[in-house]
């Protein structure tokens, strides 16, 4: 993705800013040591994904990952991974993968009644099998990159339009439209409570609720349909889905795999506002961000979500505090910025006077201190109301914030936000909306300053200084305890509590995912910043 | 200059003149753009019975689809004083109010429980109600002194709600739903009551449910004892809390 490059202009202390990194790489390491003992039943199965593992049984109505990751937790079997059985398996019975795992999932086979193989045997056959695997996602990397030479791309703000019919085919018809109307990315919002599955649905789906499931198969044609698109429009419309819930690491596979360009994808998102257990959500988005960074998918962090519960105005250094984190872990991923699209929103109180100004202030704030980063904004959503002509104009003021301080993935406001998910003409609308305000302001970053000492630059070092101060404390407490206590989106969660923590447990020394291995090893042939 | 006296028993739009019936328009018509479509929505708009009817912007929408702006006149009018709405109160009491009532009238702390159940992850329209912030400046039922508030957050079990609630013993339990498609907030609001009914609670707690798409009437209509929609503030749920309470109290001495 291009990223603008806008001037620093708020004239930001950079001792405060380097000091706020270093407590959020002291904060992160400390929860890395955690997350490098464990691993959790849906990377387990996000790996076996990896090898291929794609069926689903109509018998049983679940995936075999799922069949698969639960027999060896049942046999006790889990701590030294999925790969080392499937493998081991694969080598003693020489049969092919589909058939191996035919046997294992109606009981035919038993993981416990094959012998195991050396250890070492093991995992030079498994590293060949993941190496050929990898190849595959490095293809779709350079599928991609050839199609954004052949047709071009969009420019930053880059206009990202949601569907969401639950209908996978009506959501085709619309997203082309989306796309034909000028949108450059286009999200296929999931099923409401899909993040709570504890496994990945089957096939391609016509019904959901506030959304369509992601499947592998309703990624399949969603791609097809845009690939097919992005020919006709003449650019290459990227597509996003949700790399978060409890299966967080497969969502991962199979975006990676079906060539996905943008996932939803946070640190601790689930734990806050879908009460997942906050081990299993740690270790699970270490292994997605490795997975997305090595298919150079744009993750999007989901700190706009905070100030939807809590107050924007009051609580605005929380977003910038829980973005240096997310920074943090995604470089513990092997991530680099350019993928790291963190995420932020204009949510403060339209009535509040000199909303704009306070917007401002912290969309440039951001800006400069994550200059190499996409960086997704979010529209208003909490206060637009059913009065649709006022949202527009709120949504206008914020494609005005979003052009001004260099944006990169711009959330298109939808004027009925409050009512109901989009219409298509709700789309078109905002879409004209957007298009206007940025060709008509163009360049205006490059003509303002902001006054030393004014509104808006005192209002993004207030905020800086906030964030510095909270995220000292919570180098202190270390993040677990600080999430208990309520500091994010004034939401306590527990280290126990929450849903997915029975799929959490400590790996053996012999332990074996040769994916990591292979995806650490080529990202840092990839990103001279990690070797 | 003398004007027209408006007849509330004859009501019908008004734009810029008393009785001109001038109502706007904007919708999409699955149809190719051109002169066709834009005299198709015409003929659309005069089908329903307007007259005068002006298509004031046409635009193409992607392929076959086409959006339109458009304003026409309405005959019709409507006795406006006919009109009854069903309200959860009459009166609506200001927070100090409330709390001098519950600790003189009433006598004792309430109880509430609320949350957004099932599928729901939406918590805005309850933690405008419950959480001590508020909205818009009134401060949420939190604040309150003498209400005991107990917010289960988002995709909460209808059965998880129901057994908190009987753990603290409420009075109220607050339902929230925002998300309306393909109506799943009757299915989980229904779900909810006969989960309550079947536990034998249905008449030992007040149900309240809020959202953006439900009104009194429909909340009556699905069971429970009141409905709150967009512009409801702390202070009209707790007034109506109040209230049955304190009827259920003297309704008791009786």
């Amino acid at each position: 993705m291009k990223i603008n490059s806008v001037k620093s202009k708020l004239d930001l202390d950079k001792k405060i800013i380097d000091e706020s990194r270093d407590y959020a790489k002291e904060i992160v390491e400390d929860v890395q040591k955690f997350i490098d003992l464990r691993s959790t039943s849906s990377v387990e199965r996000a790996v076996l994904r990896l090898f291929g593992v794609e069926w689903y049984s109509e018998e049983q109505q679940l995936p075999y990952v799922n069949i698969i990751v639960d027999k060896l937790i049942n046999d006790n079997l889990i701590s030294r991974g999925s790969t080392y059985y499937l493998v081991n398996g694969l080598l003693r019975t020489g049969l092919p993968l589909k058939e191996f795992c035919d046997n294992i999932v109606s009981g035919k086979i038993s993981f416990k009644s094959i012998e195991p193989l050396d250890f070492e045997v093991v995992k030079k056959k498994a590293m060949d099998m993941a190496l050929s695997s990898s190849e595959k996602i490095e293809q779709n990397v350079v599928k991609r990159n050839q199609m954004i030479k052949d047709y071009g791309e969009g420019q930053p703000p880059y206009l990202y339009l949601i569907v969401a019919t639950g209908n996978i085919y009506e959501d085709v018809v619309q997203a082309q439209n989306a796309a034909r109307s000028g949108a450059d990315i286009i999200a296929v919002i999931r099923s409401t409570a899909q993040s709570l599955l504890d496994y990945v649905p089957h096939g391609a789906t016509t019904e959901g609720f506030g959304g369509t499931y992601a499947t592998q198969e309703n990624f399949r044609i969603m791609r097809n349909a845009l690939d097919e698109v992005s020919k006709e429009v003449g650019k290459y419309i990227r597509l996003v889905n949700y790399c978060s819930g409890l299966c967080m690491p497969e969502i991962a596979a199979l975006g990676a795999l079906e060539r996905l360009d943008v996932m939803l994808n946070d640190s601790m998102y689930g734990i806050l506002f879908r009460d997942i257990n906050m081990q299993r959500t740690f270790v699970d988005q270490y292994f997605s961000r490795m997975i997305n960074s090595f298919a150079e998918i744009v993750i999007n962090t989901g700190e706009d979500n905070y100030l939807t519960t809590s107050d924007a105005f009051e609580k605005a250094h929380t977003v910038l505090a829980s973005e240096l984190i997310n920074e943090q872990f995604a470089l513990k991923a092997y991530m680099p910025q350019r993928l790291m699209g963190l995420g932020h929103a204009f949510e403060i109180d339209p009535d509040i006077e000199n909303q704009f100004l306070y917007e401002l202030a912290q969309a440039q704030m951001i800006k400069e201190i994550f200059p190499n980063s996409p960086l997704k904004y979010m529209p208003p959503t909490k206060f637009m109301t059913g009065n649709i002509f006022r949202g527009h104009v709120q949504d206008a003021l914020f494609n005005a914030v979003s052009i001004m301080s260099g944006q990169t993935i711009h959330l298109l406001g939808m004027l009925t936000e409050a009512i109901h998910t989009p219409f298509m003409m709700d789309r078109h609308l905002s879409l004209e909306n957007a298009k206007m305000v940025f060709k008509t302001m163009r360049n205006i970053s490059d003509e303002i300053e902001f006054k030393k000492d004014g509104i808006i630059s005192n209002r993004a070092k207030k905020v800086l200084n906030d964030a510095h101060n909270l995220l000292k404390e919570i180098t202190k407490k270390g993040l677990m305890e600080s999430i208990s206590e309520g500091i994010f989106a004034d939401i306590k969660r527990s280290l126990d509590g929450g849903k997915g923590f029975n799929g959490v447990f400590i790996k053996d020394d012999n332990y074996l995912n040769p994916f990591e291995k292979i995806f650490i090893e080529k990202l840092k042939m990839r990103n001279p910043q990690f070797s | 200059m003398k004007i027209k006296e408006i007849d509330l028993k004859k009501v019908k739009p008004y734009g810029d003149a008393l009785d001109d019936g001038k109502i706007q328009f904007s919708f999409t018509l699955p149809v190719p753009y051109g002169d066709e479509a834009k005299e198709c929505a015409k003929r659309y708009l005069e089908l329903l019975g307007f007259e005068n009817v002006m298509i004031t912007h046409m635009d193409k929408m992607g392929l076959g689809f086409s959006f339109f702006i458009a304003y026409g006149v309405a005959n019709k009018t409507i006795d406006f004083t006919s009109i009854v709405v069903p309200k959860a109160t009459k009166e609506v009491w200001d927070k100090h109010t409330i709390v001098e009532k519950i600790e003189k009238d009433l006598g004792r702390k309430i109880v509430v429980v609320g949350a957004c159940i099932e599928s729901d992850a939406h918590t805005v329209g309850i933690d405008a109600i419950l959480n001590m912030k508020g909205i818009a400046g009134h401060k949420g039922l939190e604040s309150y002194h003498g209400i005991e508030v107990y917010n289960l957050g988002a995709q909460v079990p209808s059965e998880e709600v129901i057994a908190f609630a009987k753990k603290v013993n409420a009075d109220v339990i607050l339902i929230s739903q925002i998300v309306t498609q393909k109506d799943v907030h009757i299915a989980n609001m229904t779900k909810f009551i006969e989960l309550l009914e079947a536990e034998k609670l249905r008449d030992k707690v007040l149900t309240v449910a809020g959202g953006p798409r439900i009104t009194h009437e429909l909340a009556l209509e699905l069971g429970f004892d009141a409905g709150f929609s967009v512009g409801t503030f702390p202070e009209d749920v707790a007034t109506f809390i109040l209230q049955s309470l304190l009827k259920k109290k003297n309704d008791k001495r009786i």
